[in-house]
């Protein structure tokens, strides 16, 4: 079992690594989209699927974390690299901020008291045209000459989003990840066996962060401009429709779900102008079919079949 | 009559530069994005009218080449406008982009056109500073303006009248700055007075706590720039609140551009604004373009974005036409669009571009009436010959001082 698992992870590795090589350029800069939305909606399903939050401020820690990059290279000509560390920091800092106000929240008022959290960080995008440039937003002046090609952007994407993967796995399966489960399942459970349900809170909502930060740093480098409509709230429903898509607990199912509506996006659109309803369509078949996402009905297929072999293997047994 | 003429002997050009060409080169293809969906949409769809409607009357043929036109949806959304972009260069490998609405989205599409020198027309995008402070060789505005414009002729006609205090409405964000930059800069420095300066958020629903203060400050006018639904309201409000009729209403084209007044009522009547085109213009060649703009769509009478779509893919024709369809030289091609004029336009003047790829107009001061179909149009009342983005002042000193925003707009302290 634990062979097969080394194995598929390798062939998933070995696909992402040779993508590249098989796609044409502009197809090149959709996987890397794909990369860096997969690590947003990563983000959130460590606090929606593990922690049972839902948050819809993570568009606003990400976009944040976009405006740093771009004000640091373009107005104050600075570096992308440390552009990049201040941008990931700006959002953890962000995300500490929300956390302080949001964790002693739970269910539809945490969703509501991010929702509102997320709209503030929009409006000063918005009205602070001094610095964030209004309604224009910030233009890039380009990727260094370095990783200015998409494919080679790519592979720095991939070389970024594999360990900030890995990290996030971990972070979900550690002991630490697992109170967070108590948590989501019984939070009065989990503060009578003393566990400081707060905190364990806070440091989830801030690792989440840390990662929607990690994503909206490449996603400035990528895009090269960020406006208004990148900290917007449909920035965060995209974030969790693809976590929702991919399926909620399942982490590694954001990809799939990143995947999935950015492809449909631009497949469809290119056909009809009235590309969101077949979006839309779309989101309400997969909610009556497959509640559970695309990776977690697969899971629960998989799981269903396993048992119904296990228990002929017994049948079978039982007769001799 | 002339207009005719003129179709029949660029069509006559075309189609001996294409046996002249034999049939060996590839179709141009052009990229056209515009917003089908979102905040914009109903404009965006005018766009697309606008522009495919010059390409089939000159039966897709430009050069001596096939021109095909690939449509793309910018959903209003500039990181969308990005990624069409992308996808119309890098996969469907267009010779050039054309149209978006939103200035966020066409700046969004420049900068990236920046890094690669795609040739991108750009006929609403009016944000200055692209063919100002910023300027960037493959970016020209076929058939647009620039936001400050058309506002300082409409000021200087405004001191004419003898009005010497405006107050202004408009919307928070750069093209409203622009706008009003403009017309507060030669109000003033003409011996007017702002005497209120009144900002609000996109998407304004209840204009009263603005409209009452600006009645309490007895302007001679008042100066509005809207744009979408949110001229709609001002209009109406300006009119249900008893301003319309005591205090004339000034406003920046799109104001009251047909888009806006072709579903209203009375209450759009008299307003005053200054742009190139004027639907109710009495030119035969202007009249010609709306007969058969309505023609073609359900009886229409064109808006600016469908009109300065048109004459846009008109330019771009005419340079195509120039070069014999050699738009891969990126150069030649850039070069001859901005060496190209239109005498033969719906303008019925000749119009040419500057050295920063921005169009000199002859400019209209327009005033809202019904024409002979008892439709509100805008018809012209007094006009300014060959107006440029930098007005009177000369092109280096206006650059160097600030842009428009907020903070600055050109006041002169009396």
């Amino acid at each position: 079992m634990n062979n097969r698992y080394a194995l598929s992870l390798g062939g998933v590795g070995g696909v992402l690594l040779l993508l590249p090589l098989a796609l044409p350029g502009y197809q090149v800069s959709i996987a890397t989209q794909i990369l860096i939305f997969g690590v947003l909606a990563m983000s959130i399903d460590v606090l929606a699927g593990f922690a049972g939050r839902t948050s819809l401020c993570h568009g606003a820690i990400f976009g944040a974390a976009a405006y740093v990059v771009l004000y640091w290279t373009t107005v104050m000509g600075g570096d992308v690299f440390v552009g990049a560390a201040l941008g990931v920091t700006a959002a953890t800092a962000l995300a500490a901020l929300f956390a302080l106000l949001a964790v002693r929240t739970s269910g539809v008022y945490f969703l509501l008291l991010t929702l509102a959290l997320g709209m503030i960080v929009w409006g000063v995008c918005l009205r602070w045209t001094g610095v964030t440039g209004g309604e224009n937003g910030i233009r890039g002046l380009g990727r260094p000459e370095a990783i200015s090609s998409h494919v080679t952007f790519y592979y720095v994407t991939l070389a970024v989003v594999a360990p900030v993967t890995f990290l996030m796995w971990r972070f979900v399966h550690s002991p630490f990840g697992l109170t967070l489960r108590g948590i989501r399942d019984s939070e009065s459970r989990m503060r009578s066996l003393g566990y400081n349900v707060p905190l364990h809170l806070f440091l989830a909502f801030l690792a989440s962060g840390f990662f929607a930060g990690i994503a909206g740093a490449l996603y400035a480098v990528f895009n090269n401009y960020v406006s208004p409509s990148t900290v917007q709230l449909t920035q965060s429903v995209a974030g969790l429709l693809m976590a929702i898509t991919g399926g909620i607990g399942t982490l590694l199912g954001a990809f799939v779900g990143a995947g999935a509506i950015i492809i449909l996006e631009n497949t469809f659109s290119a056909f009809t102008a009235r590309w969101p309803i077949v979006l839309g369509l779309t989101f309400i078949a997969i909610m009556i079919f497959a509640p559970e996402g695309i990776v977690g009905r697969f899971r629960l297929l998989l799981a269903r079949r396993a048992r119904v072999s296990s228990a002929r293997k017994a049948e079978i047994g039982g007769l001799r | 009559m002339k207009r005719r003429e003129f179709l029949a002997s660029s069509l006559a050009t075309v189609a001996a530069a294409s046996t002249a060409r034999a049939q060996t080169s590839a179709p141009i293809r052009i990229g056209l994005m515009a917003p089908l969906t979102g905040v914009a949409a109903a404009g965006g769809r005018e766009i697309v009218d606008g522009f495919t409607m010059y390409w089939s009357e000159i039966k897709n043929m430009a050069g001596g080449r096939k021109v095909e036109v690939l449509v793309e949806d910018d959903a209003s959304n500039p990181d969308t406008a990005l990624q069409k972009a992308r996808r119309l260069v890098e996969q469907t490998k267009v010779d050039f982009l054309a149209g978006n609405l939103l200035a966020n989205t066409g700046l969004a599409v420049a900068n990236y056109v920046k890094g690669n020198g795609v040739p991108y027309f750009i006929p609403v995008i009016a944000a200055n500073d692209l063919t100002q402070r910023a300027r960037i060789k493959n970016v020209i505005r076929v058939g647009g303006y620039a936001a400050s414009q058309f506002s300082p002729p409409l000021a200087d006609w405004a001191l004419k009248q003898g009005y010497r205090r405006v107050a202004m409405i408009a919307q928070d964000y750069t093209f409203g700055h622009e706008q009003c930059g403009g017309f507060a800069q030669t109000f003033t420095e003409g011996g007017g007075a702002v005497v209120g300066q009144f900002w609000h958020p996109l998407n304004t629903a209840d204009y009263s706590p603005y409209l009452g203060q600006v009645a309490s400050l007895k302007p001679d006018i008042v100066f509005a720039m809207e744009t979408g639904a949110d001229s709609t309201r001002l209009v109406q409000q300006y009119a249900s609140f008893g301003l319309k009729g005591r205090i004339p209403l000034l406003g920046a084209q799109n104001t009251i551009d047909q888009s806006v007044i072709r579903t209203m009522g009375p209450e759009c009547e008299g307003i005053i604004s200054a742009a190139h085109f004027a639907e109710g213009a009495d030119l035969p060649a202007t009249q010609a373009f709306v007969k058969a703009y309505a023609g073609r769509y359900d009886n229409k009478i064109p808006s600016l974005y469908g009109f300065t779509h048109y004459i846009g893919a008109m330019w771009i024709a005419k340079a195509i036409n120039a070069i014999n369809g050699r738009i891969e030289d990126r150069n030649l091609f850039l070069d001859t669009v901005l060496k190209t004029d239109l005498p033969e336009s719906p303008l019925g003047k000749p119009v040419r571009l500057d050295a920063y790829g921005n169009p000199v107009y002859d400019v209209f001061i327009r005033r809202v009436m019904k024409n002979k179909e008892g439709k509100y149009v805008n018809a012209p009342i007094d006009s300014y010959p060959q107006v440029s983005q930098f007005w009177k002042y000369d092109p280096e000193t206006f650059m160097k001082q600030p842009p428009y925003s907020r903070d600055f707009q050109g006041i002169k302290k009396a």
